[in-house]
This record gives structure tokens, C-alpha cells and sequence, in this order.
């Protein structure tokens, strides 16, 4: 690509004089004023490949034709893309290419084959040349489908796999007219390295590459621009819809995803068609007792009747009211979700804190970030991201620390490997050897627990060798001395043995880190997970505050939020010590403001967390239960103890789209809308607050979540409302000043707004801190960590280490994506990874089972040779219950997030060992 | 009769040349480079503009113009590239030069590094140059053991380094961008053009890429200036220039020759004539890719504006002859094979082009040809002229155009045979 010009140029297309923007080629400024000329290589956003040679356009002067993609206008240039020369050669391509296809006619795999628009644009009908031999359909993938006989070597997929998503797979082999695309070393593509992103699917012009199943040749009722329900990234994407059912997704431009998918967003929809969805209430059968042992869905009818919605919600209100009444508000509890959207989770919390009369709302933030955002409230004032992720375009060094990006937030993982090409220093810090390693300048695979060591040891080098930010330090920062006598114990040459990196690698690393221009700090649950989480989250914020490496665009803290509306679901209070906007509700004011607000009185108490709610309800203290959509008995520590709480509830009443392992439990089960079924506002990672829009109708009798809250609310004595989710809304922005700004029918035109965003109009500031902090004294606080230990080490009878976390395919405790028919197929088994050395000391062959024993439980899983595993660990993820990686974990907690430490615990390995039944 | 010129053959023409080091330099060897030392690189471009040296790679664009056309001040290093992947049919001058005078071409490599400002060269060499590449590794080999090369150059200078890497034997990567890619460990794709390799070339930076021959014609035009290497050609046509003369003629080989030559004469005089008393029915001038000559039209200058004035180009002088028992619908049929199994296969009008040309002659080669084949055929080959990233779909296109123009009969011909 030539370097595109920096101003307007004025040239003349086809004898018109029209103007390119700065950066557009003669292809773009044609699209864009209204002009057409063909192709088929050039796809926006992608890099511009010229090799299709359509869009080739005669230039006054040059010998040669130019690919009008790749060609920059200049002043005054005299360009044809109509004359006869270069029609003839754009026809000439078109026939070629159509000589090859299936019958040497349109596609036969998709309906948009933009090679077949542009033959009937050219006019090129019949071929003139005859057909060959093509190669044969490899429909060895589940989610993709691959016909290369409609291949047309646009290379789109290539650059989509390895620019775009840097995947890898696809590569281009052969010569000549043997050239063709091929998947790893010409393997077939369900047994290549494909992530199944789908990006080449999206990229394809002519169907060569489509999902599975010729979904592809059926025609659309209608498309919707929705998000994404799975992570954090907060993806922008569409869906085609027919006869009440998603056909396929395709992304769609955002500010956090520039229409990228990863394997769930892309093909993890078919969930909501599952034919175990909930279609109408539920009510226990009387007499049938509660026991730790799951609910074998068979026997659900044997648990459970169907109800009509007003008796349930009867049944449901009234045993809460009992409680409440009789044995006072602090008998009750309620956890939210961080699936739902900010007018549930604000609902909710609503309710809870004026239906119940108390403040025991949590969520699963408990189990994944809260003690991120306790460091983060007490040293910067503030919970959520200083900077979007995209910010790494900006960014010189980008240190990632605990987090499986390319697996928990995979198009994030996209941006961060597109920088590491671009040049970037990525610099990894986790136990794990993760795939990211291939783009990053360092990978350090430090001793799991050794965080605080490992950072102490970063920040003591940047004292000693006199690389601190001074002048930051002196004008946005408190307590630098305190952290500065703290770092003395901890010298690299001293902390190597410890964190095993040698003293030179964290040095070079803190070197690095404190003299780029800019450096930014990812962090995920490998460093909030522990006991000492919010530790270790201190010592990074200590780490950006001492380099002033914050308050620009490409520095700051970042940590990447796990569900997509973590961010959001906190904002709103879903939490038990705040309210909405993180006001206190022990501050008088903020309770005042609330009080007023809501009409009614609040309890000036904090709640209870996640994990202390089980032990009240564990110790009968807490006597009745209310969910949204959370599943404790898959994803809370210490599941026999979990679960046993959950049998001991009084009254317990749970609404979900599944009857999940939880709903078991339960005395009442309201069947609710998934993602697509409804319209809400979901707050991303980045800040950006995005509209989710219904696609679906619900299937059968199964509600909107918040038309059943405001049902409870109702009979819980509560003159709610609200008719609709708009009206939920326009009280969120009251009552959370950072997002008053943020209109609805902003949102439906913009689709995504960051906040910050206080005013009307307001563009919303991506970058936040750049003037200080939100703190009384306007400073950031360095808190000084001591290395400390996690609560379980291994011991001779517990010589293993068993860290949990995800996997790509499926999501959390896997109640969506195990009924998702792509995900499963990929990933149908639970395993256990473990360094392939440990399995030979073991004498277990990769494949066969593995029993892991704690002193809690115990669970029988496949085994999984992964070299990224240091030997003497394990790692599973949490999403299967017949192996539930959470009978392993244990259930001390961070003293401060009162977070469990998911990262860490001892185990015992034996091999063999049968798997329980699944229950999905 | 026409004579050899012995400038860039001297030392290889005499029987008792010692090609080491030692020997290049008893033979008068490294005058030059040290010359060029106390030149300024303008300097050095200016002379090499004069001299009116043009490429003799193929495309015959002026070398000094060239020179001056790389970015500069760019924060960058600049690259010099030696494209030796000489891979064209017919051509074998380059692997004369490397063999038998490796000394002579490094140092005009060297003179032109430090034109540019090079500190580090690239010598491309065809894969299949094995004993030219041995050849040129041993004789750096000799650069730098004698403080040459390396930190200083002869031991005063700047820093330069000079490397060979083998191709791997696609001949696509004898294309100068195709050749950068590859140097940078990827396939080798041409780029697309602007940006130039002027601009952004090898990893990036400005890059040049000259021809062995072009690079050896160097020591001569410091040695004895511009206006002496002027002389052996006509106007705009200069220096001596290497000729690879095959085919149909009695005595094949490497020639040296003057840029006022006729063509008829150098294949009369050097290749002494068509064996066996056969009438000659054709001459390809340039390479595989150049356009045909046929049997009247070989009275001609060879040189650079002559034959283009004739139709047809002098490409990498290789001068292959056919005789009158040749078919030229076979013969056209090999170098449309080549050229469809050389394509890269990145761009349509080429991958799928060539395929094409070749299946419809293979139709006249079984007897299915017919008029609007031939029509079809003609249509393929100018479509791939002027569409494609590179030149191969030029190069393939030429012989087609002008083998189904000025042998269009013998395509009917066979047709009618077959019929």
C-alpha cells in the first residue's frame, strides 16, 4: 500500500471530478460517492490485497492497469474505470473466476456470492472456458463448512486468519493454477488448529467457506443488530432471523469488536432453541425434600409441577413475605447476574433493598473481580477500566498478567496480537504457558501464588534504578514512601528463587514497563482469585501510579471483565455495600439521595456476600433465597458445602431459561427470556453501555426478567410501574449521575455510548484519570502488599496444584453453551490439563480419565496433555457437572473482596477413575 | 565479423585467470572500489547516471536513475539487493559472472553499496546456482579475511556486510518484489506497485535491486568513466552487455557484445550459424517472454530501443533460435507451461490466464483447435498484459500475442492436420 494521502485530493473518475478523503483509495472515494466499481479481494477494514484484479481502472499515463483498492488518488489524476480497456479486463476476471465454480454458475452455497453479483452487474453470463477438476467438500468441522470448488483465491480468508484474528490456520499453497487455500499443513479443518471464529466465513465472498449445515442457502425473516451474551468484549453483531429462529450471526461494527466474533458469539446461539428451555412455571411438589445430590433432569416432572404464573408468582412472593415478616429482613438474601442486563440487575437490587428490606444482593462479580475492584476503589476512586482495550493501538508495552485472553476474551486477544505484529512489547505474567506466548516479547511463567512477590520485585527495580514517574508521583499520589520502605524486602536477586524468573528477566520487564512511552495493564482473574487478590491488584495499581502510566490513551488499568455485563451489573448495585453508582450504603447522603429516590426507608447496613450468604444460609441464618439467572451450585467454591446450603433453604425461589443444577433447589422456578428474546443495555469492559434488541419472541410462557421482578415487587407490597425497559432506564440515569448523559434513543441510533457520559451530548470519555483521581484528596493511593501465601498449599498427600478457569467453547458453568450444539460437538467432554510429564510419572495416557481428590470432594475427568501447564499443576475449567472443578475448590476468602481463592488449591492426582452421568 | 568487447569478460576470457582474491587483484581487481571510497555516493550516482548503464535484468531501466530515486532521510537503513535469481529461459549470463569472476561482480556490489549508502547487501541467487553460490561465499569468504569487508570497508570505510541466500526455486522470486518477500522468510508474492522498493522494499526500508551484470559493469565505469562506457553502444544504449545465445545455432554460449550489434550477425558470426544447413525460421531476442522474431525480421540492432522499435525487447538478452523444423505450436505450448507453472498464483488474470492459454493450446496440440480458439487464445494473452501485479502476466502474454499473430497459419495448420 502506497502512502495514502493526509489531505482532500480532487481527481476525475470517469470524466466526474470527485474528492478522497485522506486515507481513501480510488475505490473507496468511488464507493463512497455513489460510483461502483467491481470487486472481489478488497473487503473494508481488511488490508487491501489487489490481487483479484476486478477493480482494475485505467489511469491517464500509466502503462499498466492499477487495482483501484490499492491505488491512492493524487491531485488531479484522470482515472477510467469505465473505459474499454479496463471493463474488458474487469469482465475478463469475472469469466475466469465463473469458469471455475460449481456448474459454472451462481454458488450453490450461499445466497450472496458477491462473485455472482458483479457477473450479472458485468453482464458475463456463460463462460467461455470449460470447468475442471475441483477439489471435494470437507465437512469435518462442526460450525464450518468447506467447498473449495467456489473458492476464487481472494485470499479474504487468509488475511482474515492471520491479520485479523491472527489465528494462524489458514494458509495459501501451490502454485499457479494449483493454488489453494489450506487450513495448518493441508489438514483437514475439523482436525486443524481452527479456533472456529468464523472471521474467514464472514470474510468469504463466494461461499467457498460457510457455516455448517447450508444455513447459508436459507432466506431471512429479518436481521437484527444486537450484542454479543457471552464475555466482557461486549461484541456488536447481527443476526438473521426465520420463523422465530437465529440462522446464523455475523459481526458487526463496534467499538470493541470491528466486526469480529469469536467461536461463541458466532455459533453459540442455538442455546436458546434447546429443548430443555423452562416454558412455564414451576412449583416444588409438595413433600418432595431437598438433598445435596443434583436433579437429574428425568426425574424433573418427579420434583416438579407446572403452575400458572399467578399462582407461582403467588407461591413465590408469599413464602419470601413469610420469611421477611416473620423472622425479619435478614433472613433474606438475593443474588443477581451478570448476564442480565443493567435495567435487571438495577431492578433487582431494587428490590432486594426495598422488597426485602436489607442489602444482601450480590453477584457473581464476588467470584471474579471483586477484589480487582476493592483495591481499585480504596487507591484510584474508582472500579471500572481507565482506558478501552483498543487503547493497545496506542500503547508501546502491554503487560497482561493472569488472564487466558485469546480463550476468555478472544477478540480482545485479536487486538493485543494485531499490536504484538504491529511491534508492540506484549509482556505475559502467568503460570500458564498461553497462546498468546507465540506474539509476546516475554512470557513469565512465575510460580502460581507468588504474585505479590513477582510485582514487589518489578516495583523495587523501578525504585532502585530511579525510574519512577517524580513528577507524577509528586503531583497525583499519596503514601509513596510507605510502598517505597515495603519494596526493600523484596530485591529481584531475592524474589527469583521465589517467583522462579531470574532477577535480570523481572528487571529488564521493569525496565521496560517504566520506560515506555506508554505501557498498559491487563489483568484477569489469575490475579484476583486468591486470597490475597486484592494484594495483588494493589501492587499493579502501585505499579501504573509510580511510572505515571495512567491517564493517557494506550496506559492505564485495565481489568478485562468476564460476563458482559459485569461492569454494568456492578455500576447498578448489585453489590452489597453500595448502591447504584457505587455510593456507599453506609454514607448518609447516598442513602438519603436513594431514599428519596425509591420513597421508602433503606438499611444502612452492608450485606452480605456471595459466600457468606451460603454459610448464613448454611448456619440457617438466612432462611430465604431469590435468584436471577446465577448458578451457586456449579460456581461457587466448595460445591458439597454449596449445595448443602442450598438444601437447607426454607423458601427458595430461582428464575432462569434452564432448569439449571441450582434450580433443583428450588421451591419456585420462573421461566424467563434468554439474551435474544429480549431488549435491554449491557455496559461492556470498556465502559461502553450498548443495547442488546430482541430478536425472538420467548418460547411458550416464559416471561421477561423484568416484568417478573416487578411482579415480585408488586406482591411483595412495592407500587411499582415501570412499562417497560425504557422507563427502567430513564431511573438508572437518575440514579447514576456517570451515565445521566446517555439517552435511549441514543442508544438506538449510536448502538454503544462509553461513560462516563454526565451530560446530554456528552461524546463519553474512553480515558478517564487524565487530571487526577475520583478520591477525597483528588490523589491515587499507593497501598504497600506483603507477600503472603495461599490458604491450601500442597503438602505430601496433596502434591498437586489445581487452579480452575474457562475454556474457549464454553462459558462459566456451561448452562449455555453445553446446549449449544457447535460448542458441545467441539468440546463434549470435561478435562483435566495437566503437563504431559506429570500424566507419564502418572502412568495416565492423555485421553483416558484422571481422579482429582481434595480434602473437600473429589471428580473423575478426561486428561489433557498441555505442555502451558507448569508440571506439579492442573488446570480445568468449571463448565461440566458430572466433573464440577468447584468440588475441588476451596472457599477461604480474600479478606478484603471477599473473593475465593478459584486459583489455587492441593490436590491428589490418581489415574482412572469413571465420570459421573451429565446432567444436561 | 563481429568481435567480443572483453570488458566484463576480460579476466574470464583469459585462459590463465586466477579468480581468488589474489588473483582479481593482480588482474587490476579493487581499483575501483578504492576509487569510490573517496567518492561521494552523489558522486557515485551522478558518474553512473552518465554513463548511461541501464538494467540488465530484464526491464533496462537506467541504474544511477534508480539509485536516486530512494527515500531519503528516512530514519532507516537502505538496502541493496543483488537479484542473481536469473531464472529466465534461456538466460546464463549472471552464472558466468559468479563462477568464473566473483571478485569483479562483488566489487561493483560493493561500489554501488556505497552509492546508496548500504551497509548491508543481499545477494538473491537462484536456488539451483549451487556452484555459484559456493563460488560467492568463497570469495567473500576472501573479502573478509582480508579486512575487506566487514567493520570498515578495506579497512577505512563504513561498515558493509554482504550475504547470499539461496532460492528455493520458484522462478516468480526472480521478480524484484517476489525476491524481497522471500529474502524476509515469506513466499514469495509480488507487492503490489506503489509503493516502489525505492520507498519500501526489503523489511520495509529503501531498497534497490540490481541485476549481476549491472552491479559488475561498475568497476569499468569508476575505472575508466562514463564516457568510455558510453561508447560501445549507440545513444541512450550503452556499455558492453552480455548475451546468452541457445537453440538452433552451432555454437551456443555467453557472448560479450557491443549495443550496435545486428542480431543477424551476432547469430551468424558468435553462433555461427543454423546446424545442418536448416533454414532459420524464428528468433525469441529476449527471453522466454520477449515477443518472436521471425526470419525477416532479424536484421536489426541489438539493442535496447531497437528491438523495442521492433515489436519486441531485449529483456535478459537471451537470444533463443529455431529452425525451420520447429513447431511453434509446441514451442508455445513450453512456454506457456512455464510460465502457468511458474505463476505464483496470487492474482486472477495470471493464475487463471496462463492456465487457460495453456489448456486451449494443448486443444490445437490434440487436434481441437479452431478460429475461435485462436481468437480466444490471442484474447487470454492480452488480457493478462498490463492487469496483473507483475510482470509474468506480461511475460506470458507477449509470446502468446505474437506467436498467434505471426504464426497464426501454423495454428490452422494443425488444426487442419488434425481435421
Amino acid at each position: 500500500m502506497d502512502a495514502f494521502p493526509t489531505e482532500i485530493v480532487r481527481f476525475e473518475l470517469d470524466g466526474k471530478t470527485i474528492e478522497a478523503l485522506p486515507g481513501e483509495s480510488i475505490l473507496q472515494a468511488a464507493q463512497r460517492t455513489g460510483s461502483e466499481i467491481p470487486h472481489l479481494c478488497y473487503k473494508a477494514g481488511y488490508r487491501p490485497d489487489g490481487n483479484c484484479r476486478a477493480c482494475v481502472v485505467e489511469i491517464d499515463g500509466e502503462r499498466v492497469l492499477a487495482p483501484s483498492c490499492c491505488r491512492n488518488p493524487k491531485e488531479g489524476m484522470q482515472v477510467n474505470s469505465q473505459s474499454e480497456r479496463a471493463l474488458h479486463s474487469q469482465k475478463m476476471v469475472v469469466e475466469l473466476l465463473l469458469s471455475d465454480m460449481p456448474e459454472q454458475g451462481k454458488s450453490p452455497y450461499t445466497q450472496r456470492s458477491e462473485l455472482d453479483i458483479w457477473a450479472e452487474k458485468l453482464g458475463v453470463v456463460q463462460p467461455r472456458f470449460a470447468g475442471r477438476q475441483q477439489p471435494v467438500q470437507d465437512i469435518s468441522h462442526p460450525a464450518i463448512s468447506v467447498q473449495l470448488d467456489a473458492c476464487i483465491q481472494c485470499t479474504r480468508c487468509v488475511r482474515a486468519c492471520r491479520e485479523v484474528q491472527v489465528n494462524d490456520v489458514i494458509g495459501y499453497a501451490n502454485r499457479g493454477d494449483h493454488s489453494t487455500i489450506v487450513f495448518d499443513l493441508n489438514d483437514p479443518l475439523g482436525v486443524s488448529t481452527c479456533v472456529a471464529c468464523g472471521e474467514c466465513v464472514q470474510a468469504c465472498p463466494t461461499g467457498a467457506l460457510m457455516p455448517s449445515d447450508n444455513v447459508g442457502l436459507e432466506v431471512s425473516d429479518k436481521t437484527v443488530a444486537s450484542s454479543c451474551p457471552y464475555c466482557g468484549v461486549g461484541c456488536l453483531l447481527t443476526y438473521d432471523v426465520k420463523d422465530n429462529r437465529i440462522l446464523r450471526v455475523e459481526g458487526r461494527e463496534g467499538p470493541a469488536n470491528k466486526s469480529r466474533l469469536c467461536v461463541k458469539g458466532r455459533y453459540g446461539f442455538d442455546y436458546v432453541h434447546h429443548p430443555d428451555r423452562l416454558t412455564q412455571p414451576q412449583i416444588r411438589c409438595e413433600g418432595v425434600p431437598k438433598t445435596v445430590e443434583l436433579l437429574n433432569p428425568s426425574d424433573f416432572d418427579k420434583v416438579f409441577r407446572p403452575a400458572s404464573w399467578e399462582e407461582a408468582l403467588e407461591v413465590a412472593a408469599s413464602g419470601l413475605k413469610r420469611i421477611r415478616d416473620e423472622q425479619g429482613p435478614q433472613a433474606l438474601a438475593g443474588f443477581g447476574c451478570a448476564k442480565g442486563s443493567n435495567e435487571e440487575a438495577y431492578l433487582l437490587q431494587k428490590l432486594v433493598r426495598t422488597g426485602f428490606g436489607n442489602n444482601n444482593i450480590d453477584h457473581c462479580t464476588r467470584l471474579c473481580h471483586a477484589s480487582s475492584v476493592v483495591a481499585l476503589l480504596e487507591g484510584i476512586g474508582s472500579g471500572a477500566v481507565s482506558n478501552p482495550f483498543t487503547d493497545v493501538e496506542d500503547a508501546e508495552v502491554i503487560m497482561v498478567v493472569g488472564s487466558n485472553t485469546p480463550v476468555n476474551h478472544p477478540v480482545a486477544a485479536t487486538f493485543f496480537k494485531n499490536a504484538a505484529q504491529a511491534g508492540k512489547d506484549l509482556i505475559l505474567i502467568d503460570p500458564r504457558r498461553i497462546d498468546l506466548a507465540r506474539y509476546a516479547s516475554y512470557s513469565l511463567q512465575f510460580n502460581p501464588d507468588t504474585d505479590v512477590a513477582l510485582f514487589n520485585a518489578l516495583m523495587h527495580t523501578i525504585v532502585e534504578e530511579g525510574l519512577c514517574n517524580e513528577e507524577y508521583l509528586a503531583k497525583y499520589t499519596e503514601g509513596f514512601d510507605a510502598l517505597k520502605e515495603n519494596l526493600k524486602d523484596y530485591s529481584p536477586e531475592g524474589m527469583a528463587k521465589v517467583c522462579g524468573i531470574p532477577a535480570e528477566t523481572l528487571r529488564e520487564v521493569a525496565r521496560r514497563y517504566a520506560t515506555a512511552k506508554s505501557s498498559i495493564i491487563f489483568w484477569g482473574m489469575g490475579v484476583s482469585q486468591h486470597i490475597h487478590g486484592t494484594d495483588n491488584a494493589r501492587c499493579l495499581i502501585a505499579l501504573a501510579l509510580m511510572t505515571g502510566q495512567i491517564g493517557r490513551p494506550g496506559t492505564g488499568l485495565h481489568p478485562l471483565r468476564g460476563q458482559n455485563n459485569v461492569q454494568g451489573a456492578s455500576d447498578m448495585g448489585l453489590i452489597p455495600m453500595v448502591f447504584p453508582d457505587y455510593k456507599p450504603v453506609g454514607d448518609p447522603t447516598a442513602k438519603h439521595f436513594f431514599e428519596k429516590l425509591w420513597g421508602t426507608t433503606l438499611d444502612p447496613n452492608p450485606g452480605l456476600t456471595v459466600v457468606e450468604i451460603t454459610e448464613e444460609i448454611h448456619k440457617r441464618n438466612i432462611k430465604g433465597l431469590y435468584i436471577m439467572g446465577e448458578n451457586p451450585a456449579m460456581s461457587d467454591p466448595n460445591l458439597n458445602h454449596t449445595r448443602e446450603a442450598l438444601a437447607r433453604l426454607e423458601h427458595f425461589v430461582i428464575q432462569d431459561i434452564f432448569p439449571t443444577e441450582t434450580a433443583g433447589f428450588a421451591d419456585v422456578i420462573l421461566p424467563t427470556s434468554a439474551f435474544p428474546e429480549k431488549t435491554g443495555t449491557f455496559t461492556n469492559t470498556n465502559r461502553q453501555v450498548q443495547l442488546g434488541r430482541q430478536a425472538l419472541e420467548p418460547p411458550g410462557d416464559s416471561r421477561q426478567d423484568w416484568w417478573i421482578i416487578q411482579e415480585m415487587a408488586k406482591r411483595l407490597g412495592l407500587s411499582w410501574n415501570y412499562r417497560g425497559v425504557p422507563d427502567v432506564f430513564e431511573e438508572i440515569r437518575k440514579a447514576t449521575p456517570s451515565m445521566a448523559g446517555i439517552t435511549w434513543d441514543r442508544l438506538e441510533q449510536d448502538h454503544s455510548v462509553t461513560y462516563p457520559c454526565e451530560n446530554e451530548g456528552d461524546p463519553g470519555d474512553p480515558v478517564i484519570f487524565t487530571d487526577g483521581f475520583p478520591t477525597p484528596s483528588g490523589r491515587g493511593k499507593f497501598v504497600p502488599a506483603k507477600f503472603s501465601q495461599a490458604a491450601e498449599l500442597p503438602n505430601e498427600e496433596f502434591p498437586y496444584v489445581f487452579i480452575t478457569g474457562r475454556q474457549l467453547e464454553h462459558w462459566h458453568t456451561g448452562s449455555m453453551t453445553r446446549r449449544a450444539g457447535v460448542l458441545d460437538a467441539i468440546e463434549p467432554l470435561p478435562i483435566v490439563s495437566v503437563n504431559p510429564s506429570d500424566l507419564g510419572q502418572l502412568g495416565v495416557d492423555a485421553g483416558t480419565t484422571l481422579t482429582v481428590q481434595s480434602r473437600r470432594g473429589k471428580l473423575t475427568a478426561f486428561a489433557r496433555g498441555d505442555h502451558g501447564v507448569p508440571e506439579g499443576n492442573v488446570y480445568m475449567s468449571f463448565a461440566y457437572n458430572e466433573a464440577a472443578a468447584n468440588l475441588i475448590t476451596t472457599d477461604r476468602l480474600d479478606p478484603f473482596g471477599k473473593i475465593p481463592e478459584f486459583k489455587f488449591c492441593a490436590v491428589k492426582l490418581s489415574a482412572g477413575g469413571d465420570p459421573a452421568p451429565r446432567l444436561v | 565479423m563481429l568481435e567480443e568487447t572483453l570488458i566484463l569478460f576480460r579476466n574470464i576470457r583469459n585462459p590463465d585467470y586466477d579468480k581468488s582474491l589474489k588473483g582479481y587483484k593482480k588482474a587490476g581487481g579493487l581499483k575501483a572500489l578504492k576509487q569510490a571510497l573517496e567518492m561521494q555516493p552523489d558522486e557515485i550516482v551522478q558518474l553512473t547516471k552518465d554513463s548511461g548503464l541501464r538494467g540488465r535484468g530484464g526491464a533496462g531501466f537506467p541504474t544511477g536513475l534508480k539509485w536516486s530515486f530512494m527515500a531519503k532521510d528516512t530514519g532507516k537503513p537502505t538496502y541493496l539487493v543483488c537479484n542473481a535469481d536469473e531464472s529466465e529461459p534461456g538466460t546464463c549470463k549472471d552464472r558466468e559472472l559468479m563462477l568464473h569472476d566473483p571478485h569483479q561482480f562483488l566489487e561493483g556490489m560493493m561500489i554501488s553499496c556505497l552509492a546508496i549508502g548500504c551497509r548491508h547487501g543481499y545477494i538473491y541467487v537462484r536456488g539451483e546456482y549451487w556452484p555459484s553460490i559456493k563460488s560467492l561465499n568463497a570469495a567473500l569468504q576472501e573479502l573478509y579475511d582480508d579486512g575487506i569487508l566487514g567493520k570498515k570497508l578495506l579497512g577505512k570505510g563504513p561498515k558493509l556486510d554482504l550475504t547470499v541466500h539461496p532460492g528455493a526455486g520458484a522462478y516468480i522470486c526472480g521478480e524484484e518484489t517476489a525476491l524481497l518477500d522471500s529474502i524476509e522468510g515469506k513466499r514469495g508474492h509480488p507487492r503490489v506497485k506503489p509503493p516502489f522498493p525505492a520507498v519500501s522494499g526489503f523489511n520495509a526500508c529503501p531498497t534497490t535491486v540490481n541485476n549481476v551484470e549491472t552491479l559488475t559493469c561498475l568497476p569499468f565505469i569508476v575505472n575508466e568513466g562514463a564516457e568510455a562506457f558510453k561508447a560501445f553502444g549507440p545513444e541512450n544504449n550503452a556499455g558492453p552487455h552480455l548475451i546468452s545465445l541457445s537453440g538452433h545455432v552451432n555454437k551456443p554460449g555467453v557472448y560479450e557484445v557491443r549495443l550496435d550489434a545486428n542480431l543477424k550477425d551476432i547469430i551468424y558470426d558468435f553462433g555461427g550459424g543454423i546446424p545442418n544447413g536448416k533454414q532459420l525460421k524464428g528468433v525469441i531476442p529476449g527471453g522466454a517472454s520477449s515477443s518472436v522474431l521471425t526470419a525477416d525480421e532479424i536484421d536489426v540492432t541489438y539493442s535496447f530501443d531497437a528491438l523495442a522499435q521492433a515489436g519486441t525487447m531485449m529483456g535478459s538478452a537471451a537470444i533463443m533460435v529455431f529452425d525451420e523444423d520447429t513447431d511453434v505450436v509446441k514451442l508455445l505450448h513450453r512456454i506457456v507451461r512455464f510460465f502457468s507453472h511458474e505463476s505464483c498464483g496470487q492474482c486472477t488474470p495470471c493464475r487463471e490466464g496462463t492456465h487457460w492459454a495453456r489448456m486451449i493450446i494443448r486443444d490445437f496440440l490434440n487436434g481441437n483447435g479452431n478460429e475461435h480458439k485462436l481468437k480466444r487464445l490471442h484474447r487470454v494473452g492480452g488480457n493478462m498484459m498490463g492487469t496483473t501485479v507483475c510482470a509474468l502476466g506480461d511475460a506470458c502474454g507477449m509470446p502468446i500475442q505474437s506467436f498467434t499473430t505471426k504464426f497464426a497459419d501454423e495454428f490452422r495448420d494443425v488444426q487442419a492436420l488434425a481435421a
